[in-house]
Formats: C-alpha cells, sequence, structure tokens
C-alpha cells in the first residue's frame, strides 16, 4: 500500500508538459491550430477523416488523452454531443470543461447555416444551432483561427507573440488561397448539385452551388430505393452536374444515383486526411475544387 | 477637406440659411460647395446605415450559434434554458417461456432478492418493462447532478441513481456521491437501455442481483498516462444484495475496481479491469420449503467477498462504426461467502424441520462468467451470441455436515451448473429506437429443467440526446 501511495505521488507530481497540449475533435481544427501553433503547440485530433463525426466512441484512449489537454478545441454546435461530454466528465481534467478557457467551439465563431425552425426526432438527426459541418468554407478557418490564436494567448501568454504571427502568417496565405480558389471555381456559381447527407452545405454557400436534391430523407436517415427513385424522378428535369458525398460517408446512395442518372459521383475529402491529396487545409480545398472542376 | 468639422458645418448652416447677399459669387461658391458636402455626406451615411443593417442581420442570424449548446436555448425564456436535460427511455417486450416464470431461480446459488426487471422473463405474454425518466444538469462550474427514476410496470417509482459528481477537482481526480451503479465490472455502469440482450448476464444475476448499485461515495483517478488507466475506490451502505441493509455506523460495503484500455491501430480499441466488493450481510434471508413442506427463512451471516475481472473488444473498419462494427464483451466473477447460516420455521410456530432456529457454519466459493459477441452486419441490423456459465461449487453447511438438516431440507444449496445460450438480431432504425428478438436456451433451474425464452423487445429513448459510454 504504501509502494503504490509514492507511485500516486510520483506521478501526480509529473512535470507539465512544456509544449502547449491541444487536442482536437477532428483533424481539421488540429490542422488549424498546427498552422497557427506551430512548434509552441503538441496537437492531435482524436478521430480520422475516415470516421462519421457524429458517431465516435468515447473510447479509453480518448478519455487519457483529454486528461492531459490543456485546450479541447470541438466544432461545437452538437456535432460531438454523442461521446464528447462523457469524455471531458470522465477524464477528470478541470481545464477541459465546457465554460473553461480550455474547451474551444468553433461554431461559436462562425454564422450558422440551416437553423430548425423546430426541433423535432421526426425530422431526423437535426441539431438545434443549426448544419455543424461548418469545416467545408475555406473562409470560416479565418474567423476560428483568429479566436483560436488569442484563445492559445490566453492559455500560454508567453508565446502569445507567436501564436498572433501565426495566425497573421496563415491569414496571408490563406487569404491568397480563396483568391485564387474563388477565381478557379468562378465558373462553377449557380450550377446545381446533388449531395448525399447535408455535408457541404457550407462548401455550397461558398462556390454559390445549387443544391437541388439531398438523398437521404432526412438528416442521418439513410435512403431507400424508393426514395432514392423519387429523387430521381424529381431532379431529371434539374439536371445536377454532380452528386456529391464525403469519405465517411457510405457510398450506396450516391453510387445508385450516379449509376441511374447519368450524374457523376464526386466522393471528396471532406476534411484533412479525407485521401492522399488532403494533406493539409491548402490541400484539402486544392482537391475539392480539383475533382468538382474535373468531373464537370 | 480639412477644414471640415462639427461646428464648420454648423457655421456653414447658418450661411447658407441666410437670405441676403445672394449675389456675392463667393458666396455662391460656398453654397455650391456646402451643398456637395451634404450630398457627399448623406451618401456616406446612408453608407453607413446599410453597413450597419447588414451587420445586424448578420448578427441576429449568428445568435442561435453562440447561444450555447442547449438544444433549444434560443426558443426559450431565460429561466427556463436551465432546465436540465431530460430523457425518457421506454421499454417493453413480449415473452414467451416453457415455464412458469414465478419459480424461476438460479439453482445452487442464494436468490438475490424480489427478482428484478432486467432478469430473465418474469411475466408471460405482452408486458410493459421498465421506464427510465433522467435528469441531469450542471449543478455549477463544479457539480453535475443526476437523477435516474425506474418506473415499474407495477406502477412503483424507484429512485435507481441520484447522485451529484465533481467536473473538476483536477489531477484527474473525481468524486461521486449519491447512490448509482457501482463502478465495478463492465456491464454494471450502463443501463439496461444501451445493453445487447434484453436481460442481464446469469453472472450478475447470480452475485449482485442483476447489478450492484452503490449508495454512498465513489473516488476515482485517472493516471496521467497515454494508456487508460483508471482507479476506483467506493465506499456505501450494503442496501442492497449481496448486503442486507444493517444499518451501520460507516461503511458497511467497500468496492475497488483499476481498469486500463487503449487502442490497437484504427479499427481497435479494447478495456480490461479487475474489481473487487466486500460486505458482511447480517441475516440476509430468503425463503423455502424443507422435506415437510414447510416453509422456513433460511439466513446468512458473514462475510461475503466478491472478485472480478473483465474484457471489451471492439472492432470497426477505419474505426467507423455506422456501417459494421463488433464487440467482444467477457466477464467473470468469483464470490467466497464464509460466516454462518440459520434456519427457522417462518410461521414462528417452531414447526418443520428447522424448528425455532437452527445454526451452523456456511462456507462457500461460486463463480461465473458470460461471453458475448454483437456484429453489426449491415448499418441498422446487429445478430449476437451470449454465453453464460456459472459453477455453484459444494457449500459446506454445518447444519448438513452435522447431521442436523438433510441436503435436501435445503434444496436451494444442490450444487449444479448453471448455463445459458442466447442468440439475439435487433434492428435500430436510429440510435433511438431498436426492436429486438431475442431466444434464450436457459438451464438454470437444475437438472432436467430446461427452459427455452423468447422475446420481443423494444428500447425507445426520447428528449435529450445523452452521451453513452465505451
Amino acid at each position: 500500500m504504501k509502494t503504490l501511495l509514492v507511485i500516486l505521488a510520483a506521478l501526480l507530481a509529473l512535470p507539465a508538459q512544456a509544449a502547449l497540449n491541444v487536442l482536437t475533435t477532428v483533424p481539421e481544427w488540429a490542422a488549424l491550430a498546427q498552422e497557427i501553433g506551430g512548434d509552441k503547440i503538441k496537437v492531435a485530433s482524436v478521430t480520422t477523416a475516415l470516421q462519421d463525426p457524429h458517431r465516435i466512441e468515447a473510447r479509453p484512449s480518448l478519455i487519457a488523452r483529454a486528461r492531459n489537454a490543456d485546450l479541447i478545441v470541438a466544432t461545437g454546435a452538437e456535432l460531438e454531443i454523442g461521446w464528447l461530454p462523457v469524455v471531458q466528465r470522465e477524464s477528470g481534467n478541470a481545464r477541459i470543461q465546457t465554460g473553461q478557457p480550455g474547451y474551444f467551439e468553433a461554431a461559436t465563431y462562425v454564422r450558422m447555416l440551416e437553423i430548425p425552425g423546430r426541433l423535432d426526432r421526426a425530422d431526423g438527426d437535426v441539431h438545434a444551432s443549426g448544419n455543424p459541418h461548418i469545416n467545408t468554407d475555406p473562409r470560416v478557418y479565418l474567423k476560428v483561427g483568429e479566436a483560436l490564436a488569442a484563445r492559445l494567448a490566453q492559455l500560454d501568454p508567453a508565446n502569445a507573440a507567436a501564436y498572433l504571427a501565426g495566425y497573421t502568417a496563415f491569414a496571408v496565405r490563406w487569404r491568397a488561397n480563396l483568391a485564387r480558389w474563388e477565381k478557379q471555381a468562378a465558373g462553377l456559381r449557380g450550377q446545381p448539385v446533388a449531395v448525399q447527407h447535408k455535408s457541404f452545405s457550407y462548401l455550397l454557400d461558398w462556390l454559390g452551388l445549387k443544391e437541388v436534391a439531398t438523398l437521404e430523407p432526412k438528416p442521418g436517415v439513410e435512403a431507400s430505393a424508393a426514395h432514392l427513385s423519387r429523387v430521381l424522378e424529381q431532379v431529371r428535369a434539374q439536371k445536377p452536374r454532380w452528386v456529391i458525398r464525403g469519405v465517411w460517408e457510405s457510398s450506396r446512395a450516391t453510387d445508385w444515383f450516379a449509376a441511374n442518372s447519368g450524374t457523376p459521383a464526386v466522393v471528396l475529402p471532406f476534411t484533412v486526411g479525407g485521401n492522399d491529396a488532403a494533406k493539409d487545409l491548402a490541400g484539402v480545398f486544392d482537391d475539392t475544387l480539383a475533382r468538382l472542376l474535373a468531373a464537370r | 477637406m480639412n477644414r471640415i468639422s462639427v461646428s464648420m458645418l454648423a457655421a456653414c448652416g447658418v450661411l447658407a440659411s441666410f437670405p441676403a447677399a445672394a449675389a456675392d459669387p463667393d458666396l455662391q461658391a460656398l453654397r455650391e460647395e456646402i451643398a456637395q458636402m451634404k450630398h457627399s455626406y448623406e451618401q456616406r451615411i446612408n453608407a453607413l446605415e446599410k453597413r450597419l443593417a447588414g451587420a445586424e442581420a448578420s448578427a441576429s442570424a449568428a445568435v442561435p450559434a453562440s447561444a450555447g449548446t442547449a438544444p433549444g436555448a434560443s426558443a426559450r425564456g431565460a429561466a427556463s434554458g436551465f432546465n436540465p436535460e431530460v430523457s425518457l427511455i421506454l421499454q417493453g417486450a413480449m415473452t414467451k417461456s416453457q415455464r412458469e416464470p414465478a419459480t424461476w431461480t438460479l439453482q445452487g446459488f442464494v436468490p438475490a432478492g424480489e427478482p428484478a426487471e432486467v432478469g430473465p422473463p418474469r411475466r408471460k405474454g405482452l408486458s410493459l418493462s421498465e421506464s427510465e425518466l433522467v435528469l441531469s444538469a450542471n449543478v455549477d462550474p463544479n457539480f453535475r447532478g443526476h437523477l435516474n427514476l425506474s418506473l415499474a410496470p407495477d406502477n412503483t417509482i424507484a429512485v435507481e441513481e441520484a447522485w451529484f459528481q465533481t467536473l473538476g477537482l483536477g489531477s484527474g481526480l473525481t468524486l461521486k456521491g449519491g447512490r448509482f451503479l457501482s463502478g465495478i465490472g463492465y456491464q454494471n455502469e450502463q443501463h439496461p437501455h444501451t445493453w445487447d440482450f434484453a436481460d442481464a448476464p446469469l453472472a450478475y444475476a447470480a452475485f449482485f442481483g442483476n447489478r450492484l448499485t452503490t449508495e454512498g461515495l465513489q473516488l476515482k483517478w485517472l493516471a496521467p498516462t497515454d494508456t487508460w488507466i483508471e482507479l476506483g475506490l467506493e465506499a456505501g451502505r450494503d442496501s442492497a444484495f449481496p448486503g442486507s441493509d444493517r444499518n451501520k455506523n460507516g461503511s458497511a460495503l467497500g468496492a475497488v475496481f483499476a481498469r486500463t484500455g487503449g487502442d490497437v491501430g484504427v479499427s481497435g480499441s479494447w478495456r480490461a479491469g479487475l474489481s473487487a466488493v466486500g460486505t458482511r450481510p447480517a441475516e440476509r434471508g430468503f425463503a423455502q420449503t424443507d422435506t415437510t413442506g414447510n416453509a422456513n427463512t433460511v439466513a446468512f451471516s458473514g462475510n461475503s467477498r466478491t472478485v472480478g475481472a473483465d474484457f471489451v473488444w471492439k472492432w470497426a473498419p477505419n474505426g467507423n462504426p455506422s456501417e459494421r462494427n463488433f464487440k467482444l464483451q467477457a466477464e467473470a466473477f468469483r464470490r467466497v461467502e464464509s460466516g454462518d447460516l440459520s434456519c427457522v420455521d417462518a410461521a414462528g410456530a417452531g414447526a418443520g424441520r428447522c424448528g425455532a432456529r437452527l445454526a451452523g457454519t456456511y462456507d462457500a466459493t461460486q463463480s461465473g462468467f458470460y461471453v458475448q459477441g454483437v456484429y453489426q452486419f449491415m448499418p441498422h441490423w446487429r445478430a449476437g451470441y451470449r454465453y453464460d456459465r456459472l459453477d455453484s461449487g459444494d457449500a459446506a453447511i454445518g447444519l448438513v455436515n452435522r447431521g442436523a438438516l438433510a441436503a435436501a431440507d435445503l434444496p436451494q444449496f444442490a450444487a449444479w451448473k448453471p448455463r445459458r445460450d442466447t442468440v439475439m438480431i435487433d434492428y435500430a432504425s436510429s440510435e433511438f429506437a431498436r426492436l429486438r428478438f431475442q431466444f434464450a436456451r436457459d438451464a438454470s433451474r437444475g437438472p432436467g429443467l430446461v427452459d427455452n425464452q423468447f422475446w420481443l423487445q423494444y428500447v425507445m429513448s426520447i428528449g435529450a440526446h445523452g452521451a453513452h459510454k465505451f
């Protein structure tokens, strides 16, 4: 028993990590934090681009990593509601509880789309605060990045200047990227598109694409064959240019729709790591645009 | 235009409204200049007003996002926005069993009291199962509160859980107080609506009366390591089986648990744990019938120690469980009880084989385990199998050994190895609704008393989206 207590005391007294320990719920915020924080922070995402961010298990490894985190960066808007609250509570870590500076929600800094007028699960997997897939609009990273840099500076005042400089440099690069992408995609404005899940509403909003059909009858509810046939009939006249889905979504509905309508199916990386080209944030949008332009 | 200031403008205004000296060319020029300035300022003010209106519009659009995560917070009044998260679980089943459910027993094991709703079928045909009403919310930045009421089909309400938990003790420590599902084992902490089968494993039925509820305190410590290591300590009253509600000062039931877990690649994750529960029941009794047909009360007083091991393995391709996933779950328990066993005539008339009171020593070592696997082979559909096995061992009963009673006078203690095979298939139309078919071949009642049990069960959840543990 005495030995155990000694070990406990030794573990409790472990020195804090020198670099700020940042844990993000999804890969895009890890990439953004890395751009801003550079070598001043140690950052990791608890999920990969191939996982459905709505359905993550509160795995032991997540709780262990949350235990030592100085900052949790989440999307918010209830995207992580099925697992993050358990991870926070089980972590025994006071710093990352909701309301503490160590808990950052990106959606707070973004103008939300598709805020439901009523909350009823008969409408499927609806989110009270609006569509949580904010990461598909590149403009979001400027606003979130600015707030995140301020938060990093608040948590680690010694490196405040580095975070500000990191964000400023990122913003300069990102604005140049935005200008380039918007020029590339100018011809896409107003084009009709079919989506599988409402994963890309922010991307469509940015590019000015017109969503003419959603394959899912309701958010999070898989399409039946009968429903897909109805959707196909409805949009035949509008001739969608693409049917798009995220890499983590089931291929079934999109493939069926593509095969039966002749509309090219485009699988977008959705976030960092979604495919080989999407190695970083800029890569995600380079690849997304390349795929849309190539499949015209 | 550096001449322009508010006072200048005012002066100009006075000049401009001056009726005389219109012919003066200087004055005319000045008037023109003022008119231009007026026009230019009006344009700038208009533009500013437009920007302000735009900003107001987008700010009001963004309000729900910044109003926090409480669902519908923006739509509700400020006071009711603090209402706790409410969720309600509705459950019911249609069961069919070959043998009379009321006579179900685990041969060789001391009955754990009134058969619980989550055990084997209690009624034949269509019936409601327990409904759960859950209220929870953060109390303040330091505490969280949680209440779980179980509404039984016989119109009684039970407080299943009512506890507070610290949110930020720091150093990985969490303190929980009140009545809560004990942290021992794996399935014990999970509510029946999250179970993969309609009823509890036999091992839980035998050793904890389907689940161990602690009424007291729990302290957990999470090690600051990359591998998840959690240690827990519980102290409480022994209000339920295997305790006997002794109404004792201090702690009457103690439990410890240690568990660890991690990932194997991106697709696999695991968890393993050890736990122990100790208590000292006094006069923990049950009713039985001796060889003369007389009803007696048999009671145990002494030490009860249970140790357990649990293991869980979850697999999902790329860690994305929405399409396919697999879960393997196994737990084993071993209980050592030693003390005294007494037997009295239930009517108090001193009749039957036990008479007024007989007492002797009692020593038993009993064990049991279950292994179950559940595979989601396509979205919404899962199939599973569970194997239950218990070993009652041969109890050393002083009353029988010294010849005061025949072994047949204590029929519940006749050694048996209960076994059950269960298969299930379930369909979840969403994460909030599940329909399950289950079949069990149950050999718990003793030699030659196999029972075939069929279940058709529904589990529906409404209200706040609860987050589930691993």
